[in-house]
């Protein structure tokens, strides 16, 4: 099964639609719990990623009965220090931002945390290329 | 659409913290009113979003939270004490 979304950014009133269709796609096609848990925060922090600091980008995913793919390709400012926006606690979220209750600089470390695979890359002025993999483990609980 | 189970409370102005560490059926204590919490509580199946410190959500939010049947609470104090009043009644953490 494929999805593809396009996510505009600064679009806060659509932001997270994304990913609340991922989840129910996920639910159907009865994938385990803690996959599910963690799909929803990778693609969750990465559409909300493209939403504050890009202009715009697109969010594919696949998913096939052993893992889930997604891949977020953005259009804006790029990622200078990939390594530095790892770190926990680290954000370039600017005031009005952080008001809403964003920019506590753990959306990079909670995809990390959250994939199995995971890779960056990214262009100073161009963008950035998120793809990650979650897989399915047998011993997760199966979605009732 | 109050008569629900609520099996445990997790408070936090955070957007990533309420998503990565709260848990299906906790009622949501927090001072966020924008859109988002709105979707995040979905998200993790929260079964309420208890606003506190008094804030209220505008009516875009209002709406997209009777959309998905999640009821929102208002309560006056701040975030540290409502938790503690919830706790000592027998609410527990996620």
């Amino acid at each position: 099964m494929k999805m593809e979304f396009d996510i505009r950014g600064m679009d806060f009133t659509r932001a997270g639609e994304a990913s609340a269709r991922i989840k129910k796609a996920l639910q159907m096609v009865g994938m385990k719990v803690e996959t599910i848990k963690k799909t929803v925060i990778v693609a969750y922090e990465a559409e909300l990623n493209v939403v504050i600091h890009a202009r715009q980008g697109t969010m594919k995913v696949r998913v096939c009965p052993d893992r889930v793919e997604l891949t977020v390709v953005d259009e804006g400012p790029g990622i200078p220090d990939i390594s530095l926006a790892l770190q926990e606690g680290y954000s370039t979220a600017p005031p009005h931002i952080r008001e809403m209750g964003f920019g506590a600089g753990m959306g990079l470390p909670n995809i990390k945390r959250c994939s199995d695979e995971l890779e960056i890359e990214s262009e100073v002025g161009t963008g950035t290329i998120l793809k990650a993999v979650i897989i399915n483990h047998p011993d997760g609980d199966s979605n009732v | 659409m109050l008569d629900i189970d609520i099996n445990s409370g997790f408070g936090c102005d955070l957007i990533s913290d309420s998503l990565c560490f709260s848990r299906p059926g906790c009622l949501l204590l927090t001072g966020l009113t924008n859109i988002q919490i709105i979707r995040v509580a979905d998200m993790i199946e929260a079964r309420a979003i208890l606003f506190v410190r008094g804030k209220r959500p505008g009516d875009d939010i209002i709406r997209l939270a009777e959309e998905k049947s999640l009821p929102l609470l208002v309560c006056k104090r701040f975030l540290f004490e409502s938790c503690g009043l919830l706790y000592q009644h027998g609410l527990r953490s996620c």
